[in-house]
This record gives C-alpha cells, structure tokens and sequence, in this order.
C-alpha cells in the first residue's frame, strides 16, 4: 500500500485489527447494500463481545445474522430488528442487548458522528420511550430531545465501485446507511464489486469522497432478496 | 359495512392532491398507490433512499439493489431519484413530504400514536415511524376502529409505548374518519351503511358527534 492507494489484498487484511469488545458500525437497509464478505471475515475470526450499530441484523444465514449462533454480538443499535428466530430468542432471554432507535436518528448519529458533532437536538422520539433519560430542550414552541452522535472503531460499508484511492459510488437504494458509516469509523473498510484507477470516476459523480475510507477490496457478493416481489405482467 | 383494506386505501387517495410527494408506511397505506387519480401525479417516497417508487419489477427487471422501505424489490418511477439515509430522513424531518400515510395500534384524544410496539409480545422496533409522525405535518393515520373482540383502539389515552406524542390530526378507520383536535375525536365521516351508534360504541376517547355525519362515497 503506498500512498493514496487503499486496496488491500484478503478479507483478512481488511479486517485486521478488530478486537473483542469493539464497536463495529455497518451500512446497509435490511440485506439490501449489506458489506456481507466483511460480515463473514468477523464470524471467520470469532470476534466477541460486539456492539454493532445498523439499521437491521440480518437474517438467520445472513448478513449480520450469522454472527449470532456464537454469541459474537453483545450489543446491537438499529431501528428494525427480529427478521430472525436466533435473534428474537436471545433478546427474550437478555442474551443481547437491543437499544432501538429511530431509523432517521440512527442515520443523523452516524453523519454527525463522522463530522464531529457531539450530539444534536431533534424532535423524533419526543415523548416516547426513546427519550427516556435524555435532555430535552423547547426551540420555538417544539420538544426536541438531545441525541448523542457515534462513532465506530471499524466501519464496514458496500459500495458498488470504488478508485485505488477509495473513491466511492453507490448503486440505487445499496447506498442507504453506507456513505454516513464510511464516515464515522476509526478505520473504514469497504468492499466493493470493481476496483478502478484513479481518474476514471467522474469527480462528480462520485458519493463518497476516499478521505473516508482506509482499506479498500474487490468481492463478490450473493446479493440476498429478503422479499422477491414481482409484479404480474 | 366496515371498510375492507382496499377501500381504506380508496379512501385515502382522495386526500391526495396532485404535485404531492408522499410517504406510504408498510401495510394498508402501500395499498394506497393503487388508487391515485387519473391525470392526478405524485411521487412516493421510500425512507431507504428512494423518491419516485414505481410499480413492482418483472422477472427482467428484478434487482436487489432497488428495494423499498419493506424491503420489497421495486422499480423506479420517470423522475426518480436515489440518496442516503440522512438525506432521506432529512426530507422527512425537515417536513418536505407533503402527505405521510401509516398504520397504528392505538391512536388517542391528545394525538398520540402507538405503532411500534407490544411489550413482552411485538419488539420488532420503530423503524423511521418515530421519524415520520415527528416531522410530518400532514399525517393520515390508517387502522381498524377496534380489535377482534370490539376493544377501542380509538382511546383517552394510550395504553402501548407511543411512536409520537401530540402529532397525530386525522385518523380513518374501517368504521369513519376522524379529525383529532382540542382534546377529542371529531368524527368526520362514516362508512357506508355504518351506523353513528356503532362508531359512538367502539370509540373509547372522548368523541364529538355532529348533527350530520355523511357517509363516505368512493
């Protein structure tokens, strides 16, 4: 590696580092834009201990999902969860910790914690269980409660197409969490489905600038439909 | 008659207006594009990134990087556009959506909503519900008037944890269609051939009645 150049060479490399008891922060909606070869180097290293920041966990043979037989999770913050049975039972038995939290303070956690923003007031979750032991504040006649940013130890994101330099572009709704966790991690790894030379993306086209991200490997991915739906021609 | 899903969703595309961007919630409230108007356009947003939600994919079109907020495949309509989740949630907060369209447990006299969850039974989460009825101005709360065994869901108070306090302004259920102001239900319209007594029977909060309450058309 030299330079502006990102790419690593195995699942292992771009994952080393990660420790038990870390905080991991990951893109992706549902199993649409998921980093999921990332996903299977930390089931393949046995990280413990994990509190994993994402929208939602997977399900039970994929994506975030599978690091749930070993108890590799402890703690999770997402907005929807329970799309599998492993989950739902270790939840019920206070094996893992679940902190819900509403799917647009969940994105803006992640933006402000990349850009250096200690917590900001929004109005989502006033009155709810969500504000419980929060501050709260009243600006022009609206309750707004006080939402603490996060960063992650590791993010680990899915882009479709990348620079060396790690130049980012995201393909339809797979961008979804990933351009906010590419800027809240320690160390950001993503993986993508092709790696191209530097000066060959459109500078304007480009959704995450590479400052963002500091390792970088080519994959090839599954792609899981959670809800194959069709239309009837 | 009580209203069938369909006809929930029938009902609430007559609020639609043309130009609006809209968010369907999961459920009744997606059925809701199935009806817009002729001639009439709108743009339905999906809070995992995507303005301008078109019809489900064929066989040919099917991609799993265009799914919406359901996690269903879907395709995109002439003018969409694609961002991130704080872009999304940006336009929600920020009250850009012009109608938000969601189902609900319980609703009560003060505008409150419970949607997300039923201690010890549903823990699934909020997803950008709490979101939704924070930053919207324009809401249309859709759900059945009462449960299986004729329990009001239309309450004093909410009993489920709340989605949102003080938010919620129209309600239309399987029975009628109901404005929340100043304390109370005011009821607006009834379904056909549904009695005032009835809705009077099943509606637990405070509910004004006024002489005439006209029966929906479709």
């Amino acid at each position: 590696m030299a330079g502006f150049d990102k790419v690593v060479s195995s699942y292992e490399e771009a994952m080393a580092g990660l420790t038990d008891n870390m905080t991991v922060i990951a893109g992706g909606f549902g199993l649409c834009g998921i980093p999921e070869n990332l996903i299977a180097e930390i089931k393949r290293k046995g990280t413990k201990g994990l509190t994993v920041v994402s929208n939602n966990c997977g399900v039970d043979d994929f994506g975030l999902g599978i690091l749930l037989p070993d108890r590799q999770i402890k703690k999770i913050i997402a907005s929807y969860v329970g799309e599998n049975a492993e989950f739902e039972r270790q939840m019920m038995n206070g094996e893992l910790e679940v902190e819900l939290t509403p799917q647009g303070t969940l994105a803006e956690k992640m933006r402000a914690g990349g850009a250096g923003i200690p917590a900001f007031y929004t109005a989502t979750g006033y009155g709810t269980p969500v504000a419980e032991g929060k501050e709260s504040r009243e600006f022009d006649g609206r309750h707004y409660i006080l939402e603490p940013s996060i960063k992650g130890d590791f993010a680990i994101v899915k882009a479709w197409k990348a620079d060396r330099y790690g130049n980012l572009v995201f393909r339809k709704t797979a961008r979804n969490f990933n351009p906010m966790a590419a800027t809240a991690g320690k160390i950001t790894v993503v993986e993508v489905e092709e790696i191209v030379e530097p000066g060959e993306l459109n500078p304007d086209e480009i959704h995450t600038p590479g400052i963002y991200v500091n390792r970088l490997i080519q994959g090839t991915f599954e792609k899981r439909i959670e809800q194959r739906t069709l239309r009837t021609a | 008659m009580a209203l069938s899903r369909e006809q929930i969703a029938q009902r609430v595309a007559q609020e639609l207006r043309d130009g609006y961007y809209v968010n369907l919630g999961i459920g009744i409230p997606t059925l809701v594009a199935n009806y817009v108007p002729d001639g009439m356009e709108v743009m339905l947003q999906s809070e995992n990134g995507l303005l301008g939600m078109g019809q489900f994919p064929t066989e040919d079109e099917l991609d799993a990087d265009l799914i919406n907020a359901g996690k269903q495949t879907v395709t995109m309509a002439k003018g969409a556009s694609i961002f991130d989740s704080a872009e999304s949630f940006a336009m929600i907060r920020g009250g850009h959506v012009d109608l938000t369209v969601l189902g609900a447990f319980e609703v009560d006299v003060q505008g409150n909503i419970a949607s997300y969850m039923i201690p010890g039974k549903l823990i699934k989460g909020m997803g950008g519900a709490m979101d939704l009825v924070a930053g919207a101005d324009n809401i249309i709360v859709t759900m059945t008037h009462a449960s299986k065994h004729g329990v009001s869901k239309l309450l004093s108070e909410c009993t489920l944890p709340l989605t949102g306090k003080g938010c919620i302004k129209k309600v239309l259920t399987d029975l009628a269609f109901l404005e929340i102001k100043e304390g109370k239900f005011h009821l607006l319209e009834r379904a056909p051939g549904v009695s005032v007594d009835e809705i009077i029977k099943l509606t637990a909060g405070e509910l004004v009645v006024p002489e005439h309450v006209p029966e929906m058309s479709f």
